[in-house]
């Protein structure tokens, strides 16, 4: 069978323009903000990657912006006082050397918190987001007590003056969230990633660990990173580069 | 064989009227301690984002440990046919049935939204041990009062042994269970251990036999019954083996753990500079509820003393609140092992030993569970026939398989 | 004798249920005030949301937090944005939507123990834009 020159280049022209487009396409439709009334999707797998070298010593901004975004307060006292994110300074015992970075909820995509709930309410959400629902939780504490991260807090008093977009009340646990409210509104980024890049240092960067292309996926491709404790065999959510 | 004759107690004097009503103070106690703590919210305890379960999950585990040991008087009656326990199973199914009802009331009542308890009951995780033990602690119930009805009831006598069958290995499996809420948990130095769940069974034996000595002393004291010395030397020895055999499982336990490089560090805290755990470890547990009931129960003379005998069983208790107080918050006080070698400090109490100090609410939450299961023994004593009228020598049948 | 009991008692009792059948007595519990100060209508018809809006927010809400759906329609925030006092700037207290009923039906809720009984105070659009979130979205993953 033969074909004309014209239906050659007709066709090398249409299979070039296919494969061009066709990774785009597929990005656009990971990227895409889904419609509110889309369910959570297990396509995503968002995650964030911490680069502790250029996390900074004594810079709280991700904490504070967690904080105010999610409406945490504190009541002086530090025991009780509900912390979704902190800023953790490790230090070797026998070279001297230090270094600091966040720490929060690692949202493992085999959460010893989700198994241990006997009612079900910390559960993992189809993108990976581990979230405790509220109306379910009886406040055991079990979750707590099963964390391998310490991620998890009590709250131990009535709550008052809640941000809208995140509930929080007493005898209910609660951990950081990756902000889903602003994954799910299309923000594309979490208040403390948004804080660190504002403040300069670019330490945290959020992202779709399922997709190829993205920027957080690329960097874990190219540069060394690894979970904390990888030893549990956990498969965090968050990665960290520099440790 | 001697026909066993069970009798309610009178029930009728001051002194019994006094009891309840100080049970009955002490219930009330907690009930308030529950109020307090629920309304205000947690904070008023001093229970933390670090230890997040205190002295009410002590006075808790203690009580649904030792609920399910009790009914192991029960079980060599009913399963392993010792005619010599036969008398002792009712009182032993009655104990049971009360030190579990205490013991899941304090676990209720602490929890941070008590008035979920029907969600608890009807959203299950399966995966989840604690959603399992919730079935197991419900199912309990049942069987033991299936197994106590089979005893009552003349004409479901035969069936007192399948009865009773089923009742040994449901709380072998609910111990089991109780143990796996921590044995389960990665996270923790001092969890993460196969060994954790036969430890919380021998614990059950050793816990639930000293209650129920103590008890049965009581009981036959104050309604004037004879209890001989058969009877009694059988179960001190019964007692004196299982003391041993929670020594055992202690010793295993640590004796791994400090081969093991990696856990020395947790090791090293509870042995030696955990401050006030190294204290319960040592000198409450391992000395006063371990050591020196060992001695007493097993040296000639003081074995045969009824005083020495009750003492041995309350050191059994203190030792083994102390166990459950340094395994339960001892190992929530120690760091997480975030980073192996490494000093950890942050705003959060990282690589910090937290402390940790039990609050009145708390404390008088956990003894209200304990009037509670007293309070309802009491009162079934009086209500139903659970004690024999006679535990003496000579109305005893001592014959051995 | 017995007669007279049974006379006597039906005076009492029809004159109890007379006097109550009067609107103007003075009544021991505040009747609810339903105070609609936004909008045209509601997401449902008032008698079906009168009956039906437990289980709508029940429904909804695992829809929510369990699948991530957020139908602005049904949400709570939607509920809390619209119905909140202009006064007040709240569902709850003295004559708020939410409590004056069900302080009236003498029905506990829970939802305002987490829940934030007043509108998003930043000007977001109450349903989530999907045109702004996806320029976002799509400068995020470009980078």
């Amino acid at each position: 069978m033969s074909i004309s020159r014209r239906q050659l280049l007709g066709l090398t022209a249409a299979a070039a323009a296919g494969a061009a487009i066709a990774p785009g396409l597929r990005l656009i439709e990971l990227v895409q903000a889904r419609s509110p009334e889309e369910a959570a999707s297990r396509l995503h797998r968002w995650g964030l990657l911490i680069d502790v070298n250029r996390c900074a010593d004594g810079c709280t901004a991700c904490v504070d912006a967690c904080f105010v975004e999610n409406g945490v307060t504190g009541h002086g006292r530090p025991a009780t006082d509900a912390q979704w994110i902190r800023k953790l300074t490790v230090n070797d015992q026998y070279t001297g050397f230090s270094q600091s970075f966040p720490m929060m909820c690692q949202h493992c995509a085999e959460p010893p918190c989700v198994d241990v709930c006997p009612t079900g309410a910390s559960f993992k959400r189809a993108d990976g987001i581990v979230l405790v629902d509220k109306h379910t939780c009886i406040g055991c504490r079990y979750c707590m007590m099963a964390c391998p991260y310490k991620a998890r807090s009590f709250i131990h008093e009535d709550v008052t003056g809640q941000k809208p977009h995140a509930p929080r009340g007493k005898g209910t646990v609660e951990s950081c969230t990756l902000c889903v409210h602003k994954v799910d509104r299309g923000d594309g980024i979490t208040a403390c990633a948004e804080a660190c890049q504002r403040a300069g240092h670019e330490a945290i960067l959020f992202g779709d660990l399922n997709d190829p292309g993205s920027e957080i996926a690329k960097r874990l491709r190219s540069a060394p990173s690894r979970q904390i404790r990888a030893d549990l065999g956990l498969n965090t959510g968050v990665r960290y580069q520099g440790i | 064989m001697t026909q066993v004759h069970y009798r309610e107690i009178e029930g009728a004097s001051p002194g019994y009227w006094a009891l309840l009503g100080l049970f009955g103070l002490f219930v009330l106690a907690g009930l308030g301690a529950a109020y307090y703590m629920e309304h205000n919210g947690h904070w008023v305890t001093g229970m933390s984002n670090q230890v997040v379960w205190g002295m009410p999950h002590v006075f808790a585990v203690f009580l649904i440990i030792a609920a399910s040991g009790v009914l192991n008087v029960a079980s060599i009656a009913s399963v392993f046919g010792r005619a010599l326990y036969q008398p002792l199973a009712r009182l032993s199914g009655l104990l049971a049935f009360t030190l579990l009802i205490g013991g899941l009331a304090i676990l209720v009542l602490d929890l941070g939204r008590p008035d979920r308890l029907i969600v608890a009951m009807t959203y299950y995780n399966f995966k989840s041990i604690f959603a399992w033990n919730i079935y197991l602690y419900v199912g309990f119930f049942a069987v033991v009062a299936l197994y106590l009805w089979t005893l009552f009831e003349r004409r479901m006598n035969r069936y007192s042994k399948p009865a009773g069958m089923a009742a040994f290995l449901w709380r072998l499996i609910l111990t089991t269970g109780t143990g796996s809420i921590f044995g389960f948990l990665v996270a923790r130095e001092a969890y993460d251990t196969a060994l954790l769940a036969p430890m919380f069974i021998i614990m059950s034996f050793s816990f639930g036999l000293a209650i129920y000595i103590l008890v049965l002393m009581a009981a036959c004291r104050w309604s004037e019954r004879p209890l001989g010395d058969v009877v009694l030397q059988r179960l001190k020895n019964l007692q004196g083996v299982f003391i041993a055999a929670v020594l055992y499982f202690l010793l295993v336990y640590h004796l791994t753990y400090l081969y093991m490089t990696e856990k020395h560090g947790v090791e090293r805290f509870l042995l030696l500079d955990g401050g006030v755990y190294t204290a319960l470890f040592w000198i409450v547990q391992v000395a006063l509820g371990g050591l020196v009931p060992l001695a007493l129960l097993y040296h000639p003379q003081t074995g045969r003393s009824r005083p020495v005998i009750a003492l041995a069983a309350a050191l059994v208790i203190l030792g083994g609140l102390a166990q459950v107080y340094v395994t339960i918050i001892g190992g929530q006080a120690y760091p997480l092992n975030m980073f192996p070698d490494k000093i950890v400090t942050s705003s959060f109490f990282d690589g910090a030993v937290t402390s940790y100090a039990p609050s009145l609410p708390e404390v008088t939450l956990g003894l209200g569970g304990v009037a509670l299961a007293l309070a309802m023994t009491a009162f079934a004593l009086k209500v139903l026939p659970f004690l024999p009228e006679s535990l003496a020598d000579s109305d005893v049948n001592p014959a051995t398989a | 004798m017995m007669r007279f009991v049974v006379a006597v008692l039906t005076v009492v009792l029809t004159a109890a249920g007379l006097a109550d059948a009067g609107e103007k007595r003075a009544r021991r519990v505040a009747v609810p005030v339903v105070k609609i100060e936004k909008g045209e209508a509601c997401v449902a018809p008032t008698e079906e949301m009168r009956r039906d809006h437990m289980k709508m927010l029940l429904h909804q809400r695992d829809q929510t937090v369990q699948r991530g759906v957020r139908e602005s329609r049904f949400s709570l925030k939607g509920c809390v944005d619209c119905h909140a006092s202009r006064d007040t700037g709240s569902v709850l207290g003295k004559d708020g939507f939410c409590s004056s009923c069900h302080t009236y039906a003498a029905v506990s809720m829970d939802c305002f123990s987490c829940h934030s009984s007043s509108p998003e105070k930043e000007a977001m659009p109450k349903a989530a834009a999907p045109g702004r979130g996806q320029q976002d979205t799509l400068k995020a993953g470009a980078r």
